[in-house]
C-alpha cells in the first residue's frame, strides 16, 4: 500500500525545475563583498531591499508597534490570545487604505471584503479551492511566476492552461491567444473556471494595459461562468501610479457594481514586494463576493497572519504620513535602479521588454542562443549560472513560448553589486561574441551532461524549436 | 454550472456545528465583570490565560527580542527578509528542546525533522494531504476536538471514522474498538491511512495510558498504517503521572530507527502550552525523511511569521525561563482545576478523572430529561441562554454518550470562575421533578453514578444524534 500520498511522492510541488536548481547553485557559493568577492550573484529573487531603511526609521520612532504596546500600555495577552480569522479589524482597516492609496484612491477597498492569509502563496491557493474543483482550469497568460504550478495546482488538483503571449506585441493578452487557450482547454476536456494575471506581470515587469484588461472584461462578461483573478502583489512597484490600472477600476469605470461581473473579480495581495517584508506572511484576497469571503475567511485558518505582526503593521499602514512617503519614495529608488539595469544592458548590446514596474526586467538574450531551441536557453543559462556567476532566471522556468528570455532581477541587492554584475556580463558578452562557436564547443566538451552533445548538432544543423524538457512545466 | 468549488458550497467546514453556534451567542452578550456582570460567561474557549504575567515579565526584562534586535542591533531587514520554509534554525532548535523538555528530557527530537507551521491547524491539515488520498480514512477516538472535521476533512477529502469510547472504562481505547473502526472504514468502502489521537485528550482532559499507547503502536505495526500524535497540550500536564509521549514508547519498545517509527509522527503548538493561538505557531515532527520533505514545501501556504520565529526563539532558548514556566504553569493549572472540579462537586455534578488540559470533561447525565441528545441539546440550551455559560456540548465533540460536557477553567479569572460555578449551583437546585440535588445528596448520587444513567433513571435507549452535530 502505498503509505504516502500522492501529492507527498509526486514532482507537482514543481520544484525540480531550473527556477529552483539556480538557487540551490547560489547557496553554494553565494556571493559576498568581502568574505566571497566570486560567489555567484543572486538575481534570480524578486525582493525589494531598497527602502528598509525608511522602515527602519519609523521603527525607531514608533518603539511602541513592535513591544506589544499601545500608547504606552502592554496589549500583550489581548495579541497572544487573538486568532479570529476575520484578522484584526483595525489591521484590516489599514491594509485596505493602503491598497486605495497604491492605486491613487481612485478607487476603495472596504475591509470587511478582506481575508487576511499568511502570503499571496496561501491567497492565491485558497481562492483556488474557492473557485474551483480538482480537474477545472484556469487560464494564465505565458510567461508566469513558476510558483504558480505549485501554488494553484499541487493540492488543490485545478490545471492551468496557457494563454500564449509572444515577443511580437510586447507579450501582449490578445483576444486571439485567450480564445485559443479557452478552446484549448475545451480540447483537453477540461471546465475553465477563470483568468489569472499577475498586474503589475511577474516576470515581464509591465503593468497590464487598458487594452488588455477590456479584452478580460468582455471575455468574463460574456462567459458568465468565468472568474477574473488579479494577483496586484506588485502594485506598488509601479514605477509611476498613474500607469498601473487595478481590475477595480475597470469595475469602478465601466459601472460594473450592479452586474455577476462584480461577484466574479477578485483581487490578491500581499506586503512582501511593495514593502519588502516576506518574512512577515502578509497576504490578502479582495472579492465583492460574500460566499467567497465567507469560504476563505473560515480557509484561512489553515494559514493566519500572527498576531504579532498584524499589530506591528496596522500601525505602520496606518501612519499617513508614512505610506505617503514610503509609497512615493520606493517608486523613485525602483525606477532609478530599473534605469541602471537596463542602461548596463544596453551598453552590452542586451535590450529588456521596457517595463514599467516591478523588481526585474524581462531581457532579451536571444541573440545569445547558439540555437533558437530552449536547450540552447538552458546552455546559456547555465554558462550565466557556472561561469558568468549570476542567477538569473530562464524563460522556460516561467513557461515563455519564445527561448531567449530572462528575468533578472535588480532590487535585491546594492548599487555596486548591480555594477559589478553587469560588469561580469559585459566581459562574458564580449568574450563570447568573438569566440562564440569556440566556447560553446569548449564549453559543451567539458560539460558532463550527455545531452549538450547533440545541441552542438542542434545548433549547427538549425532543427527548429524542441519540445521544453518535462520538469519546466 | 456552479461557479464556485463545491468545498464553498458544501458545508464541510463544519461550522454549523453547535460548538460554533455557542460562541456567536457569547460574542451577542459576554461577560464582562464591569460592563457586563449578567452577561454570558465563556467556558467553550480551551485557552491557556494563567501564565502571561510570565511572560510579559520575560519581554520586559528583553526587550531586544520584540525590537527585532539582536545584543542592541537591528536585525529588521534579516527578519524582513527571511522566508525561508525550512525555518529559522534557532528557533526550530529552541522548539525541538522545549519539547524535549516537557517529556523531562526522555527523548530527543532532531530540529531536522520538524516542520514549521502556521498553528496545528495548519500541521494537521498538512499531515493529511502528505499522508491521505481524498477518500482515504483515519480513525480518530471519540470524543474528538470538533475542529477536526475540518481541519482533517474539508479541503483534503479525506474522511474521519470513529473509534468509539464509552464511559464505561473512563473513555479509554479499546483493542476491539479499535478493530470495530477499522472494520466500520472497510464496510464502508474505505481504506485506513492511520489513526489520529490527541495526547493528552481534548476534550477528555487525560493523558493516554502506557497500556492505551501500546496498543496503538502495535496496532499500526500490523496494519501498516500511521499514527499522528497530536500532542498540543503536552505542557498542561498536571497529574500525578509523567506525561508518556508517543515517542517514550517508540523508544521503550526499542523501535527508534525502525520502519515503525517512520510512520509515528508528532504534532505540536504553542498555543495550548504557552497559551499564545494568536501567533500561529504550530509543528509537525516525523521520522520519515519523504514527509518531511514535503511537508516542509506545503508549509509554503502556511509559514510562521519570521518576526514570531525570532521573538519566540529567544524566550524558548532561555532555559532558566523554560523551565521556570513549565513548572509554575502546571501548578497553575492544578490548582485552577481542582477549584472547578470542587466547586461542581458541590452542585452535584461529577467529572471524568483528569490529569492534563485546559477543561475537564463533565458528567451532566443525571440533569437530562432523557438519555438522548435532543435532552443534551436541550440542557445545553438551557446552560447557554438561562446560566449564561456557554460550554461544548458532548455531541459537538462527537461523543457517543449524552449528557457529557467540556468545561474550560484556564480562560477567565478566579473570581469568572467562582461566578460560574455559583451560576451552575443556582440552576442545578432550581430544578425540579425530583431531580433536586443538595449539598447533602451528592454523596449519594456520587455512588449512583458508577451505574449507568439508565438504570438510574430511565431504560430510554440511545436515540440518534441529531443532525447537526454530525
Amino acid at each position: 500500500m502505498d503509505l504516502l500520498s500522492r501529492k507527498a511522492t509526486c514532482n507537482s510541488h514543481g520544484q525540480d525545475s531550473s527556477y529552483f536548481l539556480g538557487w540551490e547553485e547560489y547557496e553554494k557559493n553565494p556571493y559576498d563583498v568581502v568574505k566571497n568577492p566570486h560567489g555567484i550573484i543572486q538575481m534570480g529573487l524578486a525582493e525589494n531591499q531598497l527602502c528598509f531603511d525608511i522602515l527602519e526609521s519609523w521603527l525607531i520612532q514608533n518603539p511602541d508597534a513592535a513591544s506589544f504596546k499601545r500608547d504606552g500600555q502592554s496589549i500583550f495577552r489581548e495579541l497572544a490570545l487573538f486568532q479570529d480569522y476575520h484578522g484584526l479589524s483595525y489591521f484590516k482597516n489599514a491594509l485596505a487604505d493602503f491598497m486605495s492609496e497604491n492605486r491613487q484612491n481612485r478607487v476603495s477597498f472596504d475591509s470587511n471584503n478582506l481575508v487576511l492569509t499568511a502570503g499571496a502563496t496561501s491567497a492565491n491557493e485558497t481562492l483556488m479551492f474557492c473557485l474551483a474543483n480538482p480537474g477545472d482550469a484556469f487560464l494564465l497568460p505565458t510567461p508566469y511566476y513558476p510558483g504558480f504550478d505549485r501554488d494553484l495546482k499541487w493540492r488543490t488538483g485545478v490545471e492551468i492552461v496557457p494563454i500564449q503571449c509572444s515577443s511580437s506585441n510586447g507579450f501582449r493578452i490578445t483576444e486571439l491567444a485567450l480564445e485559443e487557450a479557452y478552446e484549448q482547454a475545451k480540447k483537453l476536456n477540461l471546465n475553465v473556471k477563470g483568468i489569472l494575471i499577475t498586474n503589475p506581470s511577474n516576470p515581464l515587469g509591465t503593468t497590464t494595459t487598458q487594452t488588455e484588461l477590456n479584452i478580460l472584461f468582455e471575455f468574463i462578461s460574456k462567459n458568465k461562468n468565468i472568474h477574473l483573478v488579479s494577483d496586484e502583489i506588485y502594485s506598488g512597484t509601479a514605477f509611476s501610479s498613474s500607469e498601473f490600472i487595478s481590475v477595480m477600476e475597470i469595475l469602478k469605470n465601466n459601472h460594473l457594481e450592479n452586474t455577476d461581473v462584480f461577484n466574479r473579480v477578485h483581487i490578491v495581495y500581499s506586503l512582501s514586494k511593495d514593502l519588502g517584508l516576506p518574512g512577515f506572511r502578509v497576504g490578502a484576497i479582495y472579492s465583492n463576493d460574500k460566499d467567497v469571503i465567507s469560504a476563505a475567511t473560515k480557509m484561512s485558518s489553515f494559514g493566519l497572519v500572527s498576531s504579532q505582526t498584524q499589530y506591528l503593521l496596522s500601525s505602520l499602514l496606518s501612519d499617513k504620513k508614512f505610506t505617503k512617503k514610503y509609497l512615493r519614495e520606493n517608486q523613485s529608488r525602483l525606477k532609478n535602479r530599473q534605469r541602471m539595469l537596463v542602461t548596463g544592458l544596453e551598453a552590452i548590446g542586451i535590450g529588456c521588454l521596457k517595463s514599467n514596474a516591478g523588481l526585474f526586467c524581462w531581457v532579451d538574450m536571444r541573440h545569445l542562443l547558439s540555437s533558437k531551441t530552449f536547450e540552447a536557453e538552458m546552455e546559456l543559462w547555465k554558462k550565466i549560472v557556472y561561469e558568468v556567476k549570476l542567477n538569473i532566471s530562464p524563460g522556460s522556468s516561467c513557461h515563455c513560448e519564445e527561448p531567449g528570455w530572462f528575468r533578472v532581477c535588480f532590487a535585491n541587492m546594492s548599487e555596486e553589486t548591480l555594477k559589478l554584475a553587469l560588469k561580469r556580463l559585459k566581459n562574458f558578452v564580449d568574450n563570447g561574441i568573438l569566440t562564440r562557436s569556440c566556447q560553446v564547443g569548449q564549453s559543451l566538451k567539458s560539460s558532463r551532461k550527455k545531452t549538450t552533445m547533440t545541441t552542438v548538432s542542434n545548433w549547427v544543423f538549425r532543427l527548429s524549436f524542441h519540445d521544453r524538457d518535462a520538469e519546466e512545466r | 454550472m456552479k461557479q464556485l468549488s463545491t468545498k464553498v458550497t458544501s458545508n464541510g467546514h463544519g461550522q454549523d456545528s453547535s460548538y460554533f453556534l455557542g460562541w456567536e451567542e457569547y460574542e451577542k452578550n459576554p461577560y464582562d465583570e464591569i460592563k457586563n456582570p449578567d452577561g454570558m460567561i465563556q467556558m467553550g474557549l480551551a485557552e491557556n490565560q494563567l501564565c502571561f504575567d510570565l511572560i510579559e515579565s520575560w519581554l520586559a526584562k528583553n526587550p531586544d527580542a520584540a525590537s527585532l534586535k539582536r545584543n542592541g542591533q537591528s536585525i529588521f531587514k534579516e527578519l524582513a527578509l527571511f522566508q525561508d520554509y525550512h525555518g529559522m534554525p534557532e528557533f526550530k532548535k529552541a522548539m525541538a528542546e522545549f519539547m524535549e523538555e516537557i517529556r523531562g528530557n526522555r527523548v530527543t527530537f532532531d530540529p531536522k525533522n520538524i516542520v514549521l507551521a502556521a498553528g496545528s491547524t495548519s500541521a494537521n491539515e498538512t499531515l493529511m494531504f502528505c499522508l491521505a488520498e481524498p477518500g482515504d480514512a483515519f480513525l480518530l477516538p471519540t470524543p474528538y476536538y470538533p475542529g477536526f472535521d475540518r481541519d482533517l476533512k474539508w479541503r483534503t477529502g479525506a474522511e474521519i471514522v470513529p473509534i468509539h469510547c464509552s464511559s464505561s472504562n473512563g473513555f479509554q481505547i479499546t483493542e476491539s474498538a479499535l478493530q470495530q473502526a477499522y472494520q466500520q472504514a472497510h464496510k464502508l468502502d474505505l481504506k485506513v491511512k492511520g489513526v489520529l489521537v490527541t495526547n493528552p485528550s481534548n476534550p477528555l482532559g487525560t493523558a493516554l495510558t502506557r497500556r492505551e499507547l501500546n496498543l496503538l503502536v502495535d496496532f499500526i505495526t500490523s496494519k501498516n498504517i500511521h499514527l499522528i500524535s497530536d500532542e498540543i497540550y503536552s505542557g498542561t500536564m498536571f497529574g500525578f503521572e509523567q506525561f508518556i509521549s508517543v515517542m517514550d514508547v517508540l523508544k521503550d519498545k526499542k523501535l527508534e530507527n525502525t520502519e515503525v517509527s517512520k510512520r509515528v509522527h508528532v504534532v505540536y503548538s504553542l498555543s495550548k502550552d504557552l497559551g499564545l493561538p494568536g501567533f500561529r505557531v504550530g509543528a509537525i515532527y516525523s521520522n520519515d525523511d519523504m514527509i518531511v520533505s514535503a511537508a516542509t514545501k506545503m508549509s509554503s501556504f502556511g509559514l510562521v511569521s519570521s518576526q514570531t520565529q525570532y521573538l519566540l526563539s529567544a524566550l524558548l532558548s532561555d532555559k532558566k525561563f523554560t523551565s521556570q514556566y513549565l513548572e509554575e504553569n502546571q501548578k497553575r493549572l492544578k490548582s485552577r482545576q481542582k477549584r472547578l472540579v470542587s466547586g461542581l462537586e458541590s452542585a452535584g455534578i461529577t467529572c471524568l478523572r483528569s490529569n492534563a488540559g485546559l477543561f475537564c470533561w463533565v458528567d451532566m447525565r443525571h440533569l437530562l430529561d432523557t438519555n438522548t441528545f435532543e435532552a443534551e441539546l436541550d440542557l445545553w440550551k438551557k446552560i447557554v441562554y438561562n446560566v449564561k455559560l456557554n460550554i461544548s456540548p458532548g455531541s459537538s465533540c462527537h461523543c457517543t454518550e449524552p449528557g457529557w460536557f467540556r468545561v474550560c477553567f484556564a480562560n477567565m479569572s478566579e473570581g469568572t470562575l467562582d461566578l460560574a460555578l455559583k451560576r451552575l449551583k443556582t440552576f442545578v437546585e432550581s430544578t425540579d421533578c425530583g431531580r433536586m440535588i443538595s449539598r447533602s445528596s451528592h454523596e449519594r448520587l456520587k455512588s449512583l453514578r458508577k451505574k449507568t444513567v439508565s438504570n438510574w433513571v430511565f431504560r430510554v435507549s440511545w436515540s440518534d444524534r441529531v443532525p447537526d452535530e454530525r
